[in-house]
C-alpha cells in the first residue's frame, strides 16, 4: 500500500512540461492521421486485389503447380506444405529456427539469474528484507521466483492422467509431420506444454530429474547442430549438382522422405526445450 | 460496392485488424496491451496470406490416395509462409514479455511512458 | 561450378554454426572462436570480391536441390561481396577493439551469449545481403531485429531495458508494414523470388494493371525499412539505443545493422521492383525530402545534446539522412555515392563509438563538459577519436570527405533538387563541424586542476556488471593491445577509403552494373 502511494506521488511530480506535452499531442495526432491513412490505403489496395478463391490468380502459377505435382516424388513427403518448407524452401525454415534460437538467447540474457544477479534484484531483495525484517533464508520463501504451488491433489491426479496423452500426441505429431498436418513446430509446442504442465503439477524438484539446464542445453545444441549440418550437406550437394544419396523411401511410410523426418525431430526437440525454458526462466530465473 | 466488399471481405477484415493492431502498438501505454496489439497485427497478416492461398472448393495440400492433380489442392506456398510467420511472432512475443517482466521488476509499472520518464531521470 | 561460388553460403553458415557452438563454450573460448570465425568470413568475402570483380559477373547459388522459382537461392556479385566484406570487417574490428568494454559491461556468465548475438547478427546481415528471395529477406530481418534488441539490453540496466522495449516496439511496426508489403506483392505477382518479381512487375507496368496497388506496396516496404533503419520521423529510438548500450553494441548497431536494412531497400528498389516502377511511384521524393530533413535535424539535435555518446548517436541520424538523400536522387551515381557513404559512415562511426568508451569510463561521466583535458590522459584514444571526428566532418584525406564529394557530385544536374541537396549538405557539414570539433577542442583543453585526488574514490565507486573493481578494467584501452590494434586498423581503413577512393568507387560501380 505504501509503495503505491509513493508511486502516485512520483507520477504527479513527473508531469512533463508544457512544450513536451504539446509535442506529445502533436505526435499523437500525427500518428492518428497516419493510422487512418494506412487504413484507407490498405482497403483501397485490398479491394482491387484479385478475387479470393479464384483459381486463375497470379499466385496459382507454375511454382505451386510443381509443388503439388512433383512434390511427392521430389521430397517424398505426403504433406506438401511440410515438403515445401523443409526441402524446397529450407533456407527460410532454417532462418526461422534461428529466430527461435536468438529469442531464447535474449530471454536467457534478460531473465537468467547467475549468482549475484542484476542490480534490481538486489534492490528488491533489500526492500523485501527491510519490509519483512527477517533473515535472508526466510525471505527466500517469499521471493516470487521460488514460489512453488502447494501440492494440489486435483491438479496432480488430472495431470497424471493427461500428461502421458499429451506427450504421446506430441511425439505422434512430430513423427508424422511429413504424412499429416503437423510437424516439428506444432509437435514441439505440444511436447513443451506437456512438460510445463508436469512442472506446474509436481514442482521443480521432480521435473529436474529429466528436464534441467544441462539436458535443455545438450538437446538444443545437438538438435540445432544436426539441423545445421544436415542442411549444409543438402545445400552444398544441391548447389554443386551432386547426388545427395539420401533415400526417400516409400511415400506414406513413417521412415520416408529423407531428411524431412530428421529435421522435424530436431525442430520438435528445439521447440519443446524452448517452450519449457521460457516458462522456467519466467518462473524462477533459471532453467 | 456491396459486391466488391463481399468479394474481398477477408482482405478488408485483415486490413481492419492490421490497423487495429498497429494502432494498439502505437497508442497503448500498457505493455501487455501493446503485445496484444502486436499479435493482432500478425494475425491480420496470416488471415490475408491464408485467404490469398485459398481456392474455392479445394482441399489442403496433403496427397491422399495418390491424387497429384493440381486442381485438387489449394496453393501450398501461403500456408508455409504463415507457418514461418507464426514462429517469428511467437519468438517476438516471448522476447517482449520477458522485457516487460524486467521493466516491471525495475520500475513497478507496465506503463512505458512512465518507465521512460523514470529511466530519463536516472540519467 | 567454381569453388569460390560456395563462399557466400559458407560465410552465412559458418556464422550460424559459430553461434550454435558458442552456446556451450565459456567466455574466453567463445570470444576467440567468434573472432576467428569473423576473420575467416572477412577473408572469404575478400576472396569472393576479388573473384567477382575480375569476372565482372554475378552468379546464383541454389540453396538446395531445386532451381530458382521453386527452391531458395542466393546471389553473389561484386556489390554483395563488398558489402559482406564491410559487415564482417566492422563486426570483427568492433569485437576485437571492444573486448575490454564487453568484459566490463556484461556479466561473466552471459558473455558467451553476447557473442552468439554478434554471430547471429552477422550471419543475418550476410543473408540479407546475399539473398535473392524476398521472404528469406523478411525472416533474416527479424533475426537482425531481435539480435539488435539483445545487443541493446545486454548491458543490464533499467534504462537499457526501457530502450530495448522502445526499439522493439518501433521495429515491430516496421516489420509488420514490410511483411504486409511482401504479402501484397506476392498476391500481385505470384512470386517471392526477386528476379521473377521484377519480370512480373514490368509486365504489370506495361499492361497498366494494379498501378495503385504497386505504389502502395512500394510505400509500405519503404516505410517499413525506413522505420527500422531510423530515418527522420522514426528516429526517436536511436539516441537512447546507441547512447546507453555497450559501446560494441552501439558500434555494431549503427555501423552495420541499420545499414543492412538500407542495403536491402536498395536491393528491393533496383532488383525486385525495378527503378522504372519506383520512379513512377514517386517514393524517391519522399526518401529525398525525409533524408534532407534528417540531415539538418539530426545535426541540430546533436548540437543541443550535452551527453557525449548521445551526441554521436544523433549524428548517426544525420548520416542516415545522407544515405537516404542519395537513394532519393535515384541516379546510378547517387546510389553509388550512398553506398560509399554506408561504408564510410560504418567505419567512422564504429571508430568514434569505440574510442569514446575510454573517455566515458575514464571520466566516469557522460557529459561533454567533462571531456576537458582528457586528451592528455588518454592520448591514443583521443588521437583516434579526433581522426574519426575529422572524417565525419568531411576533412580531406579521410573517408567522409570523399563520400560528401560523391554525394554532392551526384546531386548536380537534378534541377531544383540539386540546390536543396547542396544547401542541406553545406548546412549539415557546418553543423557537423561545430559539434564534433567542439568535442575535439574540449579534449585538448589544457587543464591542470583535474581532480587526480578523486581518482581513487572514482575507482571504488566504478563497478562493472560483475561487481568487480578491477583497475585494469577501468582503463579499457591502455592495458589492452587488442584495443589499440582494433582502433588503429579502423583509422587506417578510414585513411584508405579517403586516399584510395578510386578502386572502391570502381568496385561499387561495377557491382551496380550487374545489380539487376
Amino acid at each position: 500500500m505504501k509503495s503505491g502511494n509513493t508511486k502516485t506521488q512520483n507520477k504527479t511530480e513527473l508531469i512533463p512540461g508544457k512544450t513536451a506535452k504539446r509535442l506529445q499531442s502533436v505526435y499523437r495526432i500525427a500518428a492518428a492521421v497516419m493510422i487512418v491513412l494506412l487504413f484507407v490505403l490498405l482497403v483501397t489496395a485490398m479491394v482491387g486485389l484479385p478475387e479470393i478463391g479464384d483459381k486463375n490468380n497470379p499466385d496459382n502459377n507454375e511454382v505451386a503447380r510443381r509443388y503439388i505435382e512433383n512434390g511427392l516424388e521430389e521430397t517424398g513427403a505426403v504433406n506438401i506444405v511440410s515438403g515445401m518448407i523443409l526441402d524446397y524452401r529450407a533456407f527460410d525454415t532454417f532462418g526461422e529456427s534461428c529466430v527461435l534460437f536468438v529469442a531464447t538467447i535474449c530471454v536467457t540474457i534478460m531473465l537468467r539469474i547467475d549468482g549475484r544477479g542484476g542490480d534490481e534484484d538486489d534492490e528488491e531483495h533489500e526492500t523485501g528484507k527491510k519490509a519483512f525484517g527477517i533473515r535472508e533464508s526466510a525471505f527466500a520463501k517469499f521471493d516470487s521466483r521460488n514460489y512453488e504451488p502447494q501440492n494440489d491433489t486435483i491438479l496432480k491426479k488430472s495431470a497424471m492422467l493427461v500428461i502421458p496423452l499429451i506427450l504421446v500426441f506430441g511425439i505422434y505429431v512430430v513423427l508424422n509431420g511429413h504424412l499429416s498436418p503437423g510437424g516439428g513446430f506444432s509437435g514441439g509446442a505440444i511436447l513443451g506444454t506437456g512438460f510445463i504442465l508436469y512442472l506446474s503439477a509436481f514442482g521443480f524438484e521432480k521435473t529436474e530429474r529429466f528436464m534441467n539446464a544441462k539436458t535443455v542445453k545438450i538437446v538444443t545444441l545437438v538438435a540445432l547442430l544436426v539441423y545445421c549440418l544436415s542442411k549444409c550437406y543438402s545445400f552444398f550437394t544441391g548447389a554443386n549438382h551432386l547426388e545427395s544419396g539420401i533415400p526417400l523411401g516409400t511415400p506414406g511410410a513413417i521412415l520416408s522422405s529423407g531428411l524431412i523426418l530428421v529435421l522435424n525431430i530436431c525442430v520438435g526437440a528445439v521447440v519443446a526445450c524452448t517452450m519449457y525454458s521460457f516458462y522456467a526462466l519466467v518462473r524462477r530465473g533459471r532453467i | 460496392m456491396w459486391n466488391l466488399v463481399r468479394e474481398h471481405l477477408n482482405d478488408i477484415v485483415a486490413a481492419a485488424l492490421f490497423v487495429i493492431g498497429f494502432g494498439d502498438l502505437l497508442f497503448q501505454k500498457n505493455m501487455i496491451k501493446k503485445i496484444i496489439g502486436l499479435n493482432i497485427m500478425d494475425t491480420a497478416i496470416y488471415l490475408l496470406l491464408a485467404s490469398q492461398g485459398y481456392i474455392e472448393g479445394r482441399k489442403a495440400p496433403i496427397v491422399v490416395d495418390g491424387v497429384k492433380d493440381v486442381s485438387a489442392y489449394i496453393n501450398p506456398i501461403p500456408s508455409g509462409l504463415v507457418l514461418t510467420g507464426i514462429v517469428v511472432s511467437v519468438s517476438v512475443t516471448a522476447l517482449l514479455l520477458s522485457l516487460t517482466i524486467r521493466m516491471y521488476k525495475k520500475y513497478h509499472s507496465l506503463d512505458l511512458d512512465y518507465c521512460l520518464m523514470m529511466a530519463r531521470r536516472e540519467g | 561450378m567454381e569453388f569460390v561460388k560456395n563462399f557466400p553460403f559458407f560465410s552465412i553458415m559458418l556464422c550460424m554454426f559459430c553461434a550454435i557452438i558458442c552456446s556451450v563454450l565459456n567466455r574466453h573460448a567463445a570470444k576467440h572462436f567468434t573472432r576467428i570465425v569473423l576473420l575467416i568470413v572477412m577473408v572469404l568475402s575478400g576472396v569472393l570480391l576479388i573473384n567477382t570483380y575480375n569476372s565482372g559477373e554475378s552468379f546464383v547459388y541454389y540453396m538446395g536441390h531445386f532451381p530458382a522459382p521453386w527452391g531458395n537461392e542466393i546471389r553473389g556479385g561484386c556489390l554483395e561481396a563488398v558489402f559482406a566484406l564491410f559487415v564482417s570487417t566492422v563486426a570483427f574490428l568492433s569485437v576485437v577493439a571492444g573486448g575490454k568494454a564487453i568484459e566490463f559491461d556484461i556479466e561473466d556468465k552471459k558473455e558467451n551469449l553476447f557473442f552468439i548475438l554478434v554471430c547471429l547478427m552477422t550471419s543475418s546481415l550476410l543473408a540479407m545481403c546475399y539473398t535473392n528471395d524476398l521472404f528469406t529477406g523478411y525472416v533474416f530481418i527479424e533475426i537482425n531485429t531481435i539480435s539488435g534488441c539483445g545487443l541493446i539490453m545486454v548491458r543490464q540496466l533499467g534504462k537499457t531495458t526501457v530502450t530495448a522495449v522502445r526499439y522493439m516496439v518501433i521495429s515491430l511496426l516496421g516489420s509488420g508494414l514490410f511483411l504486409i508489403g511482401v504479402t501484397l506483392l506476392y498476391t500481385l505477382t505470384g512470386h517471392l523470388l526477386m528476379s521473377n518479381i521484377q519480370e512480373s512487375v514490368s509486365e504489370l507496368l506495361q499492361s497498366g494493371d494494379y498501378r495503385m496497388q504497386l505504389t502502395i506496396v512500394i510505400g509500405l516496404m519503404t516505410v517499413g525499412l525506413a522505420i527500422k533503419s531510423g530515418l527522420f520521423p522514426f528516429h526517436l529510438w536511436i539516441p537512447d539505443a546507441y547512447g546507453q548500450s555497450n559501446v560494441v553494441s552501439s558500434s555494431l548497431l549503427s555501423g552495420t545493422v541499420s545499414k543492412g536494412y538500407i542495403f536491402l531497400l536498395i536491393k528491393i528498389y533496383m532488383r525486385t521492383i525495378g527503378m522504372e516502377a519506383i520512379e513512377k511511384s514517386g517514393v524517391l521524393y519522399v526518401c529525398f525530402y525525409l533524408g534532407i530533413i534528417a540531415m539538418v535535424l539530426g545535426s541540430v539535435l546533436a548540437l543541443h545534446e550535452r551527453s557525449f555518446r548521445r551526441m554521436i548517436a544523433f549524428s548517426s541520424i544525420a548520416q542516415i539522412g545522407y544515405i537516404f538523400m542519395g537513394i532519393g536522387l535515384g541516379t546510378k551515381a547517387a546510389i553509388a555515392a550512398a553506398i560509399f557513404h554506408i561504408f564510410a559512415h560504418g567505419l567512422t562511426k564504429s571508430l568514434l563509438f569505440i574510442s569514446s568508451s575510454e573517455f566515458t569510463e575514464g571520466s566516469h561521466s557522460k557529459s561533454i563538459d567533462d571531456l576537458k583535458g582528457l586528451g592528455y590522459k588518454y592520448r591514443y584514444s583521443a588521437l583516434c577519436y579526433s581522426i574519426g571526428a575529422f572524417s565525419i566532418v568531411g576533412f580531406p584525406l579521410l573517408a567522409g570527405f570523399i563520400s560528401k564529394l560523391l554525394l554532392g557530385g551526384a546531386a548536380l544536374g537534378h534541377g531544383p533538387l540539386q540546390w536543396i541537396a547542396l544547401l542541406a549538405l553545406a548546412v549539415s557539414t557546418i553543423l557537423n563541424a561545430v559539434y564534433f570539433l567542439r568535442t575535439v577542442v574540449y579534449l585538448y583543453i589544457p587543464t591542470e586542476h583535474i581532480d587526480r585526488d578523486n581518482e581513487e574514490t572514482v575507482k571504488v565507486t566504478n563497478t562493472n556488471a560483475n561487481g568487480k573493481t578491477d583497475k585494469l578494467l577501468l582503463l579499457p584501452g591502455m592495458h589492452c593491445p587488442s584495443y589499440v590494434i582494433g582502433i588503429s586498423v579502423l583509422v587506417l581503413l578510414n585513411f584508405l577509403l579517403g586516399l584510395c577512393s578510386g578502386p572502391v568507387t570502381d568496385i561499387i560501380n561495377k557491382g551496380l552494373e550487374v545489380f539487376r
